[in-house]
């Protein structure tokens, strides 16, 4: 599947403000899953200096800064990107129980091990918490196959917490919408990976795009036309398999991948710092568009 | 003076030591385990009993004299009076024969080596991670490894240039680390003013005791600050940057900036333009070459770490990654402050640098480890326990000192997050004397080393700073809680030769006589700081005017003097005075919560003298210091009637301000830091004549005699009056020596015909062929004063109302504020705060 995703970001200062610096997440990175055909990001005013990098967690990640005075900064980015098929699900009870996954991450044996580690700790938005711990146990019962765990937490975000785009902010505690029980996808995302890791798991967090247009006959799904964050788990000699609570599904063609990191901190799409200016407003908008039709399946809804 | 000769006369502590508490215990600093001093003593202490009891608190006063008047200060978090607390050294240095230095200062090479070639592992292939030398905890959750520095390079792959170790002398006389410093390491400073005060105060102690020098240190940090420039290598602008007056060792900052030849900048003086560091000056931005920072790493760029961060530098990350700009010491370095490395550098010591570590350690285990933490809840009640990763202000907790029930929680937050607590052995440390009064006491201590980096290797300074307990029986070195400090004595083997900073022949000092690099901060800050002495003058003298004039008879006489008077100090006459007018009035002058009267003017005279303690002398600090010190003792005795001392204090309040007035502008030289100093001063002083005739004689009181006495004697202008028209006051001849005369001093016409030549010579002022607005300002006012007509304008409605002088005393206030807001806006803009921009919210992203 070949999509075109165009990413517009406008900031309205209000007032002229002679020097911004960003630090921009725009770019998807290439996965397993992906790959970026083309990619490029346009600025107003142009800005006098740009540099694309890697950053700590591998995801391409673009520095820029406009000199000039403007009253508006506008920021659009857009790529072409080939998703593979999706990933099916294996059901067999072949995988590794939760707990020894938990205990194989506390040791240290190779690399990709310990790479997985670094994901298993606090972040800015992601604390470790008995609380979380505790609202995850039922699913996770000793023994019992970890991606069976995981696909039953992912259910159960999806099922018992409720959509609201109205009460939450980014600075809104994990604990606070474990309690409160709506919010967001980046608070169903940060809930997950908290409740992973405070038992002992790996999960970062996924920033990426949902296809706009839904095919003929299915309903669109929550989180079009806006970036949209999901979680991912790690799975000991398989690698990373993604979960998204806020649609209780296992991304697979529909879902396009931004990048990932420990959590929204890391990876935050714009990142700006402006010089003066009062009180600035923000306009987002996100389009994705399905460029060919031959393979319309859509991501796989995991059993209930 | 006779010198005993006798090895065995001199061991035998006499006078001083004879009563020293420290002979008993048997670790102490001076005294042998066997009662006699120990031989590197010997020296100092017969010559300080050679001064004898009655000098001895004579040098000390000296001491704490020079102190205060040097202005050597630290603050103290969280206490309001806690500001510019005055430094607390000792009469007795700690002292360290040259052949055991040696052996320290070689281990401390050996350490900073160390530290410095893990950090550069951790930012870049961290083998220590992947070899399994440091738990990936202490790693990737360490809020002091700051991944956006991942990958970074530094010059000559060098990213420690200043580091200190905090060291414990154990009972066996070895030296232990309590700490490492790497983030910014402070006191290199406050060593250094504990030397010039120690050895001004005992010139011939410190001579005959043949003590190294600090100054060579200091050379080869500058130079080593020269090497890193990446561009400009010959001349290149090295800045120091500071959190700002507020942080615990400003005064350090200042001092350092001053002491080594840099900008003292914060970080709002500095701006990110195509990835390379300016400093924002009066003549336009000038690149920045070396950053030598004062400020946590982390806080350091708010675009790519702590992103709610005020002290930094947007964009400064990315600068030092395109290699624009070197900054000392590496952003990134804090991370090695981390208390939980400490129990694993012997083994990646024996990995990074393929030898055994010299220096150890204090025994710490980290609780992350089941072993370890199985040790310390067995042994909690024995152990000191801290936070495992650098916390700042965070207090370690003693096991001893505490209960079994705080034992028991302290228990249970080890067991709840084992990772986050480290625990160290509580090593019973050696004791050093200290003089109180004219007593020897001992006290437990923790001596600061100082390493500088030098080529590729590290040069230890001979000294450092020494803390002592506050108590006998306290645990804690902190000069937060009240503890000391004294200079650290590196005995040479022979005699000392001099040095000094200001002069090294190697490189001689390029003339200089600029002053476009003033920060626009700094020109700001100056400008307010002419313009609040000068409030604070004027408000003094009208209160002294009017405290004079509280007495019963002459309210009775000259019933409408007073009010007039109250409404010139306090901007409105709302002030019942039937009774106890006095007191009432002193607190309406003195309440340090009022919004008006004296206290807001002369707290921002001390907010901006603290903000600018790199440019103001040591005299106009003293002078200052005088000024709050009346203040504080007034207010002491606030209780008594006061109608006698209110006026001796405004005596010297008005002293104290013309004092600062004039030792401000007579120490700097006639640069832009002047101009906009006096620029500020004189709009002030012009609006506080224009604010007090208007608020005296613009409504005729009843035999205004009395009135127009006072106006002249608070505009400082009675003799000239008297000279010019004997005793006949009248208001038209008084308002022309106030406001329109061009010589008096005093006059309103005399500052705007100075503020017109300041814009004239203002930086880019040239560049600008037509006139700019606030030129056209003042020369529109000073033709308007040439103009009026005064005896006109003085001439009262016949509702008594002169409403002519009004709306001229109006206009000079307005168009003069106007003035100050055009310079301001041309001057100081990009002085503008740098804010985050929000990230989408909840509204945007789904």
């Amino acid at each position: 599947m070949k999509y075109k995703v165009t990413h517009t970001t406008q900031y309205y200062y209000g007032e002229q403000v002679p020097l911004c610096h960003n630090v921009v997440h725009l770019k998807p990175r290439d996965t397993e899953r992906q790959t970026c055909l083309s990619h490029a990001i346009g600025i107003s005013p142009s800005p006098t200096t740009m540099r694309e990098r890697l950053d700590f967690f591998g995801n391409p990640v673009e520095w820029f800064s406009v000199q000039e005075p403007h009253e508006t900064l506008k920021i659009v980015a857009q790529s072409l990107v080939q998703v593979k098929g999706g990933f099916e699900p294996p059901t067999g009870l072949w995988w590794p129980a939760w707990d020894e996954v938990a205990r194989m991450l506390g040791g240290r044996r190779d690399a990709a091990l310990l790479d997985a580690r670094q994901f298993t700790f606090d972040s800015t938005f992601v604390p470790i918490d008995a609380e979380l711990a505790e609202y995850a146990r039922p699913s996770f019962a000793p023994g019992r196959p970890m991606l069976d765990c995981v696909v039953e937490l992912t259910n159960r975000i999806y099922s018992e917490f409720k959509f609201d785009s109205g009460v939450t902010t980014i600075g809104t505690p994990v604990l606070d919408v474990l309690h409160h029980r709506h919010g967001v996808c980046q608070d169903f995302a940060h809930l997950q990976i908290g409740c992973l890791r405070s038992l002992g798991l790996a999960a970062r967090y996924v920033s990426g795009y949902l296809v706009t247009r839904p095919p003929p006959g299915r309903a669109r799904l929550v989180g079009a036309d806006t970036s949209h964050a999901w979680v991912s788990a790690y799975f000991p000699d398989y690698g990373w398999i993604d979960f998204d609570p806020t649609n209780g599904l296992i991304p697979a063609v529909g879902h396009i991948t931004l990048g990932w990191a420990r959590d929204y901190d890391d990876i935050s799409p714009v990142r700006g710092v402006v010089v003066g200016g009062r009180h600035h407003r923000l306009g987002v908008s996100v389009d994705v568009e399905p460029l060919n039709t031959e393979d319309r399946r859509p991501s796989k809804i995991m059993p209930l | 003076m006779t010198i005993q000769t006798t090895d065995n006369l001199l061991a035998q502590p006499r006078g001083f030591a004879a009563a020293y508490p420290g002979r008993q215990n048997g670790r102490d600093e001076m005294i042998e385990p066997d009662g006699s001093l120990r031989p590197h003593w010997r020296m100092f202490v017969n010559l300080l009993d050679d001064l004898g009891p009655e000098e001895i608190p004579k040098r000390w006063e000296q001491a704490r004299r020079l102190i205060r008047e040097n202005g050597i200060t630290h603050n103290v978090y969280g206490d309001p009076n806690g500001l510019d607390r005055p430094w607390n050294l000792d009469l007795v240095p700690l002292l360290v024969p040259a052949a055991e230095w040696r052996e320290v200062s070689e281990a401390l090479v050996q350490r900073a080596t160390l530290l410095d070639a893990l950090v550069a592992d951790l930012y870049g292939p961290a083998r220590c991670l992947t070899e399994g030398l440091l738990p990936p905890e202490l790693i990737y959750s360490n809020p002091g490894f700051l991944r956006p520095c991942h990958g970074v390079g530094v010059p000559h792959g060098q990213w420690l240039h200043l580091y200190a170790a905090d060291l414990v002398r154990s009972r066996d006389g070895r030296f232990r680390v309590l700490s490492d410093r790497t983030q910014a390491p402070s006191g290199a400073g406050y060593s250094l003013e504990n030397r010039i005060v120690l050895s001004g105060v005992l010139p011939s102690v410190f001579r005959q005791c043949n003590v190294q020098r600090l100054a060579p240190f200091f050379i080869t940090l500058r130079q080593t600050l020269v090497a890193l420039a990446p561009a400009n290598r010959e001349n290149p602008r090295v800045v120091l940057l500071t959190p700002g007056p507020y942080n615990e060792t400003y005064f350090e900052h200042a001092y350092l900036a001053r002491y080594l030849g840099y900008t003292l900048v914060q970080g709002n003086d500095l701006t990110v333009r195509d990835a390379r560091v300016y400093l924002k000056t009066l003549g336009g931005l000038q690149r920045v070459d070396v950053i030598l920072r004062r400020v946590d790493d982390d806080y350091c760029d708010p675009l790519e770490l702590y992103q709610h961060s005020f002290l930094g530098v947007p964009g400064l990350v990315e600068a030092v990654r395109e290699g624009n700009v070197a900054v000392a010491n590496a952003l990134g370095t804090g991370v090695l402050q981390t208390p939980a490395f400490l129990g694993f550098l012997p083994a990646i010591c024996r990995r990074l640098l393929g030898e055994e570590l010299k220096l150890p350690s204090v025994q710490t285990w980290w609780c992350g480890e089941a072993d370890a933490r199985r040790y310390v809840l067995e042994n909690l009640s024995k152990l000191v326990i801290k936070p495992a990763f650098a916390t700042p202000g965070s207090d370690p907790d003693f096991g001893e000192e505490m209960s079994s029930a705080q034992l028991e929680q302290l228990a249970a937050r080890i067991t709840a997050r084992p990772a986050d607590f480290v625990a160290q052995e509580h090593v019973e440390s050696r004791t050093a004397p200290v003089m109180l009064n004219d007593q020897m006491q001992a006290r437990r201590f923790v001596v600061r080393a100082y390493l500088a980096a030098d080529g590729g290797s590290y040069a230890v300074m001979p000294g450092g700073l020494t803390r002592v307990t506050a108590s006998a029986d306290s645990l804690v070195v902190s000069l937060q809680k009240g503890g000391g400090s004294k200079d650290t004595w590196v005995l040479a083997d022979g005699p000392v030769g001099q040095s000094t900073l200001l002069t090294t022949a190697s490189q001689p000092v390029e003339l200089s006589r600029g002053g476009g690099d003033l920060p626009s901060r700094v020109a700001d800050d100056l400008f307010w700081l002419g313009r609040y002495v000068q409030r604070g003058e004027a408000d003094v003298r009208v209160a002294r005017s009017l405290f004079g004039r509280l007495t019963d008879s002459v309210r009775a006489e000259n019933p409408g003097m007073v009010p007039a008077l109250v409404s010139a100090l306090l901007g409105h006459a709302r002030v019942r005075l039937d009774e106890g007018a006095t007191a009432t009035m002193i607190h309406e002058v003195f309440n340090p919560a009022g919004y008006a009267g004296l206290r807001p003017a002369i707290g921002h005279v001390q907010g901006l003298v603290r903000a600018l303690r790199d440019r103001v002398s040591a005299d106009a600090w003293r002078i200052l210091q005088g000024i709050e010190r009346d203040l504080t003792d007034f207010d002491a005795n606030l209780q008594d009637d006061q109608s006698a001392g209110v006026v001796h204090l405004l005596n010297r309040l008005t002293i104290g301000f013309l004092a600062f007035d004039g030792v401000l502008a007579e120490s700097m030289t006639r640069g832009q830091a002047w101009r906009f100093l006096d620029m500020g001063s004189r709009v002030e002083r012009a609006i506080a004549v224009a604010r007090l005739v208007r608020a005296t004689l613009v409504e005729v009181v009843p035999d205004e005699t009395a009135l127009l006495d006072a106006v002249l004697e608070i505009a400082d202008s009675s003799l000239t009056y008297r000279r010019r028209y004997l005793t006949q006051l009248e208001a038209p001849a008084v308002v022309d020596l106030l406001v329109a005369d061009e010589s008096n001093p005093r006059a309103v016409a005399f500052q705007i015909a100075a503020i017109e030549q300041h814009l004239a010579d203002l930086p880019r002022e040239a560049s600008h062929p037509q006139r700019s607005p606030h030129r056209q300002i003042i020369l529109e006012l000073r033709t308007r004063l040439r103009l009026a007509d005064l005896g006109a304008a003085c001439h009262p409605s016949p509702a008594k109302v002169r409403t002519g002088l009004r709306d001229l005393m109006d206009e000079i206030t307005d168009r003069l504020e106007e003035v100050a807001e055009f310079v301001s806006q041309i001057y100081f803009s990009h002085a503008q705060t740098p804010r985050p921009l929000a990230g989408p919210g909840e509204e945007t992203l789904k």
